[in-house]
């Protein structure tokens, strides 16, 4: 049985459909990778999983049980993990409290512990802050990690926010463009953090726009378009399937008009859907993505 | 980019001096309230310094809510009531003494927690502050039309908690101090900081598996405690409560003191408190321009430290 499996999954926003049919799989600690050009879907397909968006229809099943429609909150306590594709860092709070969120959901301390300080409340809370720093060496983390998050440049934010997800030690990991943003030399760190995950024997979905970084980690891509699955296998067998370069080249003649049309509405529908994919970098990261997928 | 383990060193020492600045700051903070009565004892300064602590307990329940949790509450007054109508109508109907009185407050004020926070947590910010004011006056006109709440003219003879205004006042110190560590410990805790998740983001803190409908009731129904416990402390120090101690103003005026404290810092809250209640006596001598000063100031104040008199702080001390 797979560790997740997403059955003939529809999302649709006020008639816009955007997701249309999708089905997949992740194995126990499989890499999988979710690719398509913006607007395809991939992030509301993430919500969905992890329950920010409700499905329209289809079933998603987490270890043969049923998810669909669950508060975000139960399916994280269920073993799903997930970055965002905007970093969504507890600014304002320390690196540590930031991973101590992480712990939340194993942490067993209740308000009479807090209260009193009881042994149990002295023991808990220092595994916690061991685990916290377990998990920011984990990701090789080198600023400050006593002060606030916000503080962090960049590429050590997406770490921190990595080290917060890992440390809810899930059983399935959704990182949201984790190497979006990122430098050339951070890129491949990031490759090399992904691959020390799957060492853990967490599975792992990825959303990427940086095609070498796909093509290098995943076992298994899964290609949309439209809100449509249009290929799933291995990374070299989807690089070279007419469908996915259609997808990300466009077709030679016909309907070029039609097509053009039809790709600004779904982009629309995403953006006001609140991720906001509307910045800058994920634009450029994009323009990027199909280059590489070109070669 | 920072060179590795560069910024800990520094930090630790920095960190292991707040520890005890904070540490020292609390208990001269205590000292100073036990040691007033010696400089000042007319009864008139030991009431005054007696409703302050009730405030400074009022301040730090209210932090819970809105400094920990970030949830906007105009109406916290309400619990305040609830604390005080049911131990004045439990004490003087059933002649308990005051101390009996407090497990059925605490039971009432966490189901007036729930009742409240319940259909009202849904709502975000704005719309949270409005719905509690609205609590808030329901809670105020409610006392004044019921019989069992004595109506606009309330509860008399309320029996106190001590003989004497001064063994009241001390025993009003440490029941605040309690609650002031406790509503502290609270914060730093595993529930304090799903509080301050949900403040910062309650999407991510959601995807990390807080409830944060749960979490933020827990907000609600601890705040409610607190403000409750300060009711029965109000009673027993006045021995008659009407509504008209429990007016919009008085939730403005403790929410005052949390912004002008410092959000989410119990020192600053216990100072800003302690600020709130005394500067309008301080001010006296203005006579009929007190609470114009009193505005002005505390408009001066906002401009000057706009992060509040002792904010929080986030750095946290090495282990």
């Amino acid at each position: 049985m797979s560790l997740l499996s997403v059955e003939d999954l529809r999302l649709s926003f006020g008639g816009l459909l955007a997701i249309d049919g999708l089905s997949f799989t992740v194995g126990e600690a499989e890499i999988v990778s979710v690719i398509g050009p913006n607007g395809a879907g991939k992030t509301s397909a993430f919500n969905c999983v992890t329950g920010f968006y409700r499905p329209t229809a289809g079933r998603i099943l987490l270890s043969g049980r049923e998810i669909t429609g669950m508060r975000p909150s139960g399916i994280a306590g269920l073993g799903v993990s997930r970055t965002f594709q905007n970093l969504r860092l507890f600014g304002e709070m320390s690196v540590l409290d930031n991973v101590r969120a992480g712990a939340h959901l194993w942490l067993r301390q209740n308000f009479v512990d807090a209260l009193l300080h009881t042994p149990r409340y002295r023991r808990t809370e220092r595994e916690c802050t061991e685990q916290a720093h377990h998990w920011l060496d984990f990701v090789g983390l080198r600023g400050d990690r006593f002060g606030e998050a916000r503080a962090l440049p960049y590429g050590e934010q997406r770490r921190v926010e990595i080290a917060r997800a890992l440390a809810r030690r899930p059983a399935l990991l959704l990182l949201d463009e984790p190497a979006a943003g990122l430098n050339h030399g951070e890129k491949a760190e990031m490759l090399a953090l992904i691959r020390r995950i799957r060492e853990l024997g967490i599975a792992t979905v990825l959303i990427e726009h940086d095609m070498g970084l796909v093509m290098e980690v995943s076992e298994r891509v899964v290609v949309l378009n439209f809100g449509r699955e249009i290929a799933d296998g291995r990374p070299e067998d989807v690089r070279r399937d007419p469908a996915v370069i259609e997808a990300y080249l466009g077709r030679d003649d016909e309907d070029d008009e039609d097509d053009t049309d039809d790709t600004d509405d779904t982009d629309d529908t995403d953006d006001t859907d609140g991720k906001g994919g509307a910045d800058g970098k994920g634009g450029a990261d994009d323009g990027d993505g199909g280059g590489d997928g070109d070669a | 980019m920072t060179a590795p383990g560069a910024t800990r060193a520094p930090a630790l020492g920095r960190a292991a001096s707040r520890l005890l600045d904070s540490r020292w700051a609390g208990l001269a903070g205590l000292v100073l309230a036990l040691l007033a009565p010696f400089v000042i004892a007319t009864p008139y300064a030991l009431s005054v310094m007696t409703s302050a602590a009730i405030f400074v307990m009022l301040a730090s329940g209210l932090n819970m809510v809105v400094g920990f949790c970030g949830l906007l509450d105009l109406g916290y007054v309400a619990f305040f009531a609830v604390g005080a109508y049911t131990s004045g109508v439990l004490s003087t109907r059933l002649g308990l003494p005051l101390l009996a009185t407090v497990p059925v407050v605490i039971v009432v004020t966490v189901i007036a927690g729930v009742v409240i926070g319940a259909p009202t947590l849904r709502l975000r910010s704005d719309y949270l502050a409005i719905v509690t004011l609205g609590f808030g006056e329901i809670i105020r006109i409610t006392a004044n039309n019921l019989d069992v709440t004595g109506g606009p003219s309330g509860i008399y003879g309320i029996p106190s908690l001590a003989t004497s205004p001064v063994v009241f006042y001390y025993l009003t110190v440490v029941i605040v101090s309690v609650a002031v560590i406790g509503a502290s410990r609270l914060g730093r805790s595993r529930l304090g900081r799903a509080w301050r998740f949900v403040r910062e983001d309650e999407d991510a803190a959601e995807a990390m598996g807080v409830h944060t409908y749960k979490i933020k009731l827990a907000a609600y129904i601890a705040g409610a405690v607190w403000g409750g416990l300060a009711g029965v402390l109000f009673a027993g120090q006045l021995s008659a409560i009407s509504p008209g101690s429990f007016t919009f103003l008085q939730s403005a005026l403790v929410l005052m003191a949390v912004v002008l404290g410092g959000m989410g810092s119990t020192p600053g809250v216990v100072v800003g408190a302690i600020v709130i209640s005394l500067l309008p006596e301080v001010l006296r001598d203005f006579a009929g321009y007190r609470f114009f000063a009193f505005g002005v100031l505390l408009i001066i104040v906002m401009l000057v430290r706009p992060q509040g008199l002792w904010p929080h702080r986030s750095r946290e001390a090495s282990s």
